[in-house]
């Protein structure tokens, strides 16, 4: 009846997880009792859970984003103080199989469920402001992709207290991650979970290219379209391209686990390295999917706060296209060691040390574009700027491990580690704090506190050097990666330094709660529901902030790339819009089929994890039948009518 | 949803023509069914040539490989509308980029784990290896 779910399932005797698990369960309830309390139902339902509005979503996904920050951050922490303890003789405090647990949770947290989120999310509210949209091209489908994001996050977080998470590293490499080798459950709460947060970010991707490609307000050909835009397509091309790829791969390993296939065990014809030259087929074009809309934020965010336009726009784009056609011939440069000849390791050396190419024009872009203006430095500078050093850095290190011999030797080492924190922190971190704070003006109408989110710049960049450079040293004495102690001593003194550093991040962590409270409470001083409080270029900084739920009155009729800009100067002509006298248009109405599809999803993958057969088939039918249920609908548009005076300022 | 897909700012009612839709219903219906009687000759014949006696048995994988591409050529015309048009530029582009990164996915695999395999000891030397240790 249960399969082989039983109360036993629950670690009652593992300490961490009960007090996280424990901890997490009386957070829910507090906040359920808080909105109880304070009658927020009926605003949290019809506002947001089931809100269309690709403002909310993105500000949803921002959320989901911080919160499994957190949790994913606490992973670190603790894999930090062990390793700070666990010298020589002592063990520290947490057993192999728990550590083996935390560090594949913290990856697989961070990649998907941190790092997509913050970068899907900035995407959702970024890009129809930018391109004169009323929203994205479906809007329905946004919402499905979010709550399906929501359905992988939260079996994720039941797996830290119903079961356990797999102890296989974040991608799961077979044959560990097959049957044979890890029996229980963690594996299969990792391969479903990412299976339904995959289709939603594969179905997030279709939908901002079909956004960006056919949404535009007239006159924005592509070459008016903002850089962050091009970015954004490119990410997206990219989602659609690869995801399928991680969801095929996906797919045979659940075969392998459910039903007895052998696509990747060791015996029947199967082959492992497979997996893993698949799973990098995906993995590669992912961090390029990451880096890519970041590198369009710091674009926007160099451009506007040097009061200038963004040196070399046209090789910024070929540049972003480039990035896009390479990332797909790299991926082979994660597994050097696997065995290929240095005919096939040099060609895939070459090609990523030739992908190191555009991005260095990026980043001579970014420095011409900042050279002479006139540079006000706000927070979303320091961030720009702390990712210029800490990313070139990070580059140079990739292009070191980029040649085969040296591969050889720092493969699967602590300089591995030390190498894409540096990119993904100095990169995407860095990236979607800037977009945070540059873009949190525009969805809210006022600003965040300035001085701390200088402060919480400041955490981040040091600790992150204090965290990271010993790691780098440490790679190159010999320490591996995913060991849980060490015998050298002479490492120690190392990783205390790397526990320092992540608690000075802890403390941006904790700063950036702290930021977000303070300017709440502030933010009578610092409205600006004029809608431009940094002086900016593109489009969406010409609308009020908060936008109306449609975004704009009128769609602008773009006449080139920095409109909005042109129109604010002295002999400006004002912008122009597309005539709609009447004042009529529509926007979809709310719909809870996302909400619904991703409860049933959780449904489908927690009893798909643990053999419960009939709870799955609930499940799947529960899916299918949302559904139907919503294709029968055919009320699913609002008029808005602007010459009405209750619709004039409202908020639909 | 099918009418949102292609219309620029639907939510405004100004509609510029939409590529790939069929506004005239009994041109839609001549092109399914050519679509439909096409695809069914091609099958038709891959099985057929499967079967038959009177194709070269070496050039049968190169000939049910024209066959299937064939297929694929008749479903992107008559059924998911792709044309030479100007209007259809963006689902060419789609189309050309998603046959590059399968091909390089594709051809990427084999040729990395054909290098992978000739690289690989037989197995009982592996095992050898194993034992001296």
């Amino acid at each position: 009846m249960l399969g082989k779910l039983s109360l036993a399932a629950i670690p009652l005797h593992e300490p961490i997880p009960m007090i996280a698990g424990l901890g997490m369960i009386f957070a829910v309830i507090a906040l359920v009792g808080l909105i109880t309390w304070k009658k927020w139902w009926g605003i949290l339902w019809h506002d947001w859970l089931i809100s269309v509005d690709h403002k909310k979503i993105g500000v949803m996904y921002i959320i989901l984003g911080l919160v499994m920050l957190l949790r994913g951050f606490v992973d670190a922490l603790m894999m930090r103080s062990q390793l700070a303890m666990a010298a020589g003789g002592a063990a520290g405090y947490l057993p192999p199989d728990h550590y083996n647990q935390i560090f594949s949770a913290h990856g697989t947290i961070m990649i998907f469920f941190v790092a997509m989120a913050l970068v899907v999310g900035l995407m959702n509210i970024a890009i129809p402001l930018q391109i004169g949209a009323r929203d994205v091209a479906y809007p329905v489908l946004n919402s499905v992709s979010f709550w399906l994001t929501a359905s992988g996050m939260a079996l994720m977080n039941i797996s830290l207290i119903v079961g356990e998470f797999a102890r296989t590293g974040w991608l799961v490499y077979p044959p560990l991650s097959e049957l044979a080798f890890s029996p229980q459950v963690g594996v299969d709460y990792y391969l479903w979970a990412l299976q339904i947060a995959g289709v939603g970010t594969l179905l997030s991707g279709i939908n901002l290219t079909a956004t960006i490609l056919k949404m535009r307000a007239p006159g924005m050909g592509y070459f008016e379209m903002p850089v962050f835009c091009w970015t954004a397509l490119a990410a997206n091309m990219l989602i659609i391209a690869a995801f399928p790829i991680l969801t095929a791969t996906f797919g045979m390993l659940l075969l392998d686990r459910y039903a007895d296939f052998h696509f990747f065990t060791t015996n029947m014809g199967g082959d492992p390295m497979m997996y893993i030259n698949l799973i990098w087929a995906w993995g590669h074009p992912e961090v390029y999917i990451l880096i890519l809309p970041a590198f369009g934020i710091f674009s926007e965010v160099f451009s506007t706060f040097s009061k200038k336009p963004l040196f070399g726009y046209h090789s910024m784009v070929y540049a972003t296209l480039a990035i896009c056609g390479l990332s797909f011939v790299v991926w082979l440069h994660h597994f050097f060691t696997m065995g290929a000849g240095a005919n096939v390791n040099g060609f895939f050396g070459i090609m990523t040390m030739i992908i190191s190419i555009p991005t260095g024009v990026k980043v001579f872009n970014w420095l011409f574009t900042m050279y002479g203006g006139s540079i006000k430095f706000t927070s979303p500078v320091y961030w720009a700027i702390g990712f210029i050093i800490t990313f070139v850095l990070g580059g140079l290190t990739g292009v070191l491990l980029a040649i085969p011999p040296i591969d050889f030797a720092l493969h699967n080492s602590l300089f591995l580690i030390a190498h894409f924190h540096n990119v993904i922190i100095g990169g995407v971190v860095f990236g979607a704090f800037a977009g945070y704070t540059y873009w949190f003006p525009k969805v809210f109408g006022f600003q965040l506190h300035e001085g701390l989110g200088k402060a919480v710049f400041w955490c981040w960049f040091i600790g992150f050097y204090v965290a990271f450079m010993p790691l780098y040293v440490l790679g190159i004495m010999g320490a591996t990666r995913r060991m849980q102690h060490y015998s050298n001593p002479d490492w120690q003194p190392f990783m205390i330094v790397a526990f320092i550093g992540a608690l000075i991040i802890l403390l941006g962590i904790t700063l950036t709660i702290v930021q977000l409270v303070v300017s709440i409470r502030n933010r009578e001083k610092t409205r600006c529901t004029a809608g431009d409080p940094w002086d900016g270029r593109t489009l969406e900084w010409s609308t009020p902030s908060p936008p109306p739920h449609w975004n704009f009155d009128a769609i602008p009729q773009v006449r080139s790339l920095e409109d909005f800009w042109h129109s604010k100067q002295p002999n400006g002509e004002p912008l122009q819009y597309v005539d709609n006298p009447s004042g009529k248009f529509h926007m979809p109405k709310p719909s809870a089929l996302g909400i619904t599809l991703s409860f049933f999803a959780t449904v489908f993958g927690f009893a798909m994890v643990w053999h419960i057969w009939w709870l799955a088939l609930v499940g799947l039918f529960g899916c299918i039948a949302a559904v139907i249920a919503h294709s029968w609908q055919t009320e699913n548009e609002v008029d808005i009518d602007l010459n009405d005076p209750a619709h004039a300022h409202g908020h639909a | 949803m099918s009418d949102l897909i292609n219309k620029r700012n639907h939510y405004d009612d100004t509609h510029p023509a939409t590529p790939g839709e069929i506004h005239d219903y009994k041109e839609g219906i001549q092109k399914y069914t050519i679509g439909l009687v096409l695809a069914a000759i091609l099958t038709a014949l891959s099985f057929w040539a499967a079967d038959s006696a009177s194709v070269w048995a070496p050039s049968m994988p190169a000939l049910l490989a024209a066959l299937a591409i064939g297929q694929m050529g008749v479903h992107l015309v008559f059924f998911l509308h792709i044309s030479s048009g100007p209007e259809s530029t963006n689902n060419i582009l789609a189309l050309c980029f998603g046959v590059f990164v399968v091909a390089l996915v594709v051809f990427g695999s084999i040729i990395i784990m054909t290098n992978l395999n000739e690289h690989m000891l037989p197995m009982d030397q592996l095992m050898n290896i194993q034992i001296q240790r």
